[in-house]
């Protein structure tokens, strides 16, 4: 079986610093969700909320439609798989998996089979008999997975559960999370701060910094068309350049930058609010940004070549542009031509308006 | 042989000469000799120490034997006075132990994961401040608290339980009590300091996997904290056995304690034989006990030593 989840209108405080601000989010049965942001921004704290290891200081956590409020962890229909795994040292492998069939009062000889099902789920067969600390981190991670899944929840929540592991491991994890995810149905909440495992395994990605959740959409759309600031910043990488809004249509929002004259698509939604005379933001992705060579831009902006980076498939190139302290980035696919400039060249570099994204001016991620 | 190289080289030959020298005098002056001094004596029959070391001090079992038969002359076949008071001090022991975990875990467990902010360190400062009073005080404070016009009484009767006092002292009360109370800091810090180590995340996993309380401690916590239980059950036990000054204050008339009839044979009787005799047999009782204890609950001597 699988469930929703709704957070309606959570805050949760620890004396006066607000780790959750007011939380409104409806999780559909059976996708796989995950929150991403910055390390301390709030994201173990609301999943701890969903297990009930907390309760919110305000607002309600409803599972099933069903609320949640003053249901212990041990009473509700989730599972948390814990930053550090968690799993229990003194037991055999397959004692883990089968501990919540032991708690309730399964006998040994089927705690075992359905062990041993779980051991074949995530292809650890003959493993049961080992200690955990036997185990390399790959396998205590699927280990962990399976202990909670023999739990049967309707959600499975995961706190950042591949950040121990190596990056290859890292991302072959990922698609096997998505796999078992899909074969058992369940719901899945994930959290991560890694930007590359919520946009490739979710059907939804919730951007959050400071408590707040600042965008919920899927990957593409957080990626395309970001709704603040922060999201624009901390998810892939941008260049900005900040202004002051002179002219806003339904669709465009003209921003003066010292750089010149910038137009932008608006931000809708939650950063939809742009008008005359705002601080505001302009975004443009490294590889929306192109070199000006008579075809015609929405936008240009004046730029030296600082530097030229080559990565294989793709050419970065680095420059001071013209009213903006910050490093601009331009990337572009290596087609096999040579490039066009040299380091030191003065160009200049155009985009169109619709690839470029208007923001009100407002929290950046960190670098 | 690393492990020596390593030592000299990071304490220089003088310096590692010196600690090891040290430990090694403390270890024979202290522990070795003394013991050994004991068990030579238990041995040979009772002179009067300008014989010591004479042909009429040689060697014998006399003493074990007067343990187990009595005197030669005793009608009874065994020596029930002495045999029972032996027993009867490691089944007391053993009581004293078992109410000691039993008082001391929830505490433990309770400083290490439930208590937040500065309880704790409150707590554990109550715990340890009693214990600066001496160890006699602490007996007679006992005493007058358990006596018949005592505070525990006065109460008791002031309330409508009792009509008339109670003897604690004559029904042991008063000694189980001061007993389990004298080395019970020798219980808590082992088994705190084995509970805290214990990540948090596995009670709380124990949990979300929908495991009730009780649970949780008997998979996952007692398990864990076993060494450190081990270890203050293992010091609880040898001590109370051991124990002097609670029995001789707190015991009634007519219950002695084993160790009482060793400073009886040492002290009144002038008999240091039968005394080193009946010591060593205490002695090496612990030890077989507590072994074959820990063997049962499959912890490692090298365990309870962390
Ligand atoms: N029990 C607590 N008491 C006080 N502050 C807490 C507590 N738990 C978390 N916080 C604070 O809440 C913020 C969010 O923490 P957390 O949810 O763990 O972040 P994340 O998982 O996103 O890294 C942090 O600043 C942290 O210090
Ligand atoms: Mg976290």
């Amino acid at each position: 079986m699988s469930a929703d989840v709704q957070l309606n209108d959570v805050w949760i405080r620890f004396g006066d610093f607000v780790a959750a601000r007011d939380v409104n989010i409806h999780i559909q049965e059976g996708e796989f969700f995950s929150f991403l942001g910055p390390s301390g921004c709030g994201k173990t704290t609301l999943l701890r909320a969903v297990s009930g290891f907390l309760d919110p200081s305000e607002g309600q956590v409803l599972i099933g439609g069903k609320d949640m409020a003053g249901i212990g962890p041990n009473k509700r229909p989730t599972a948390l798989i814990f930053q550090n795994l968690a799993l229990f040292p003194l037991m055999t492998v397959w004692e883990n998996i089968a501990f919540s069939l032991e708690v309730k009062g399964i006998g040994k000889e089927e705690r075992r089979k359905k062990a041993n099902e779980l051991l074949e789920l995530i292809a650890l067969p003959d493993q049961g008999e080992k200690m955990v600390n036997e185990l390399s981190g790959g396998q205590k991670q699927r280990v962990a997975i399976a202990r909670a899944l023999a739990a049967e929840p309707d959600v499975l929540l995961l706190d950042e559960p591949l950040s121990a592991l190596d990056l290859k491991l890292r991302q072959h994890m990922r698609t096997e999370l998505r796999a078992i995810q899909q074969r058992v149905g369940i719901t899945f909440i994930y959290i991560t701060h890694d930007q590359g495992e919520a946009l490739t395994m979710s059907d939804h990605v919730a951007v959050m910094s400071q408590g707040v959740i600042q965008q919920v959409a899927d990957g593409s759309t957080i990626y395309d068309h970001p709704e603040t600031a922060f999201v624009a910043s901390f998810v892939g990488e941008n260049n900005m350049f900040s202004g002051k809004i002179t002219e806003v249509s339904e669709e465009y929002a003209v921003v003066e930058t010292p750089s010149g004259m910038l137009r932008a698509r608006r931000t809708k939604g939650k950063g939809g609010s742009l008008h005359r005379g705002d601080e505001a933001f302009v975004f443009i992705r490294p590889e929306s940004l192109k070199f000006v060579n008579g075809s015609a831009f929405d936008n240009r902006v004046n730029a030296n070549i600082k530097q030229q980076e080559f990565e294989g498939s793709f050419w970065q190139v680095f420059f001071d542009v013209e009213g903006n302290n910050r490093t601009v980035k331009l990337s572009m696919v290596n087609d096999g031509s040579t490039l066009p400039h040299e380091v030191g060249d003065r160009v200049e570099l155009g985009f169109s308006a619709d690839v470029a994204i208007a923001t009100p001016a407002g929290e950046l991620a960190a670098e | 042989m690393g492990f020596w190289q390593d030592f000299f080289r990071k304490n220089g030959k003088a310096l590692g000469l010196f600690l090891l020298g040290s430990v090694a005098c403390w270890m024979l002056l202290m522990i070795i000799l003394p013991q050994l001094f004991m068990l030579d004596f238990s041995f040979r029959t009772n002179v009067p120490p300008p014989l010591w070391g004479t042909e009429a001090h040689g060697y014998t079992f006399e003493h074990y034997r007067y343990m187990i038969y009595g005197s030669a002359q005793s009608t009874e076949s065994y020596n029930f006075v002495d045999l029972s008071v032996f027993g009867r001090t490691i089944l007391t022991a053993i009581f004293v132990t078992l109410i000691d975990v039993a008082l001391c875990y929830p505490v433990a467990y309770y400083l290490a994961h439930v208590a937040t902010g500065g309880w704790p360190r409150l707590m554990v400062m109550a715990l340890i401040v009693p214990f600066w009073v001496n160890e006699l005080l602490r007996a007679f404070a006992f005493k007058i608290m358990f006596g018949s016009t005592g505070i525990i009484n006065n109460f008791l009767v002031a309330i409508g339980i009792l009509d008339q006092p109670f003897d604690f002292i004559r029904n042991s009360v008063a000694l189980y009590s001061g007993l389990s109370y004298a080395y019970i800091l020798l219980m808590i810090f082992p088994i705190y300091n084995a509970v805290e180590s214990l990540d948090k995340n596995q009670i709380e996993a124990a949990r979300d996997l929908g495991s009730p309380w009780w649970r949780i401690h008997w998979r996952v916590v007692i398990p864990h904290a076993k060494p450190g239980i081990t270890s203050g059950c293992t010091m609880v036990f040898m001590l109370t056995a051991g124990a002097l000054a609670a029995p001789q204050i707190l015991g009634g008339p007519s219950s002695l304690w084993f160790t009482q009839i060793i400073y009886q044979a040492f002290n009144q009787a002038g008999n240091w034989a039968r005394g080193s005799a009946y010591a060593i047999i205490l002695l090496a009782t612990c030890i077989i006990f507590v072994l074959c204890v820990m063997k049962i609950f499959k912890v490692k001597l090298g365990e309870i030593a962390r």
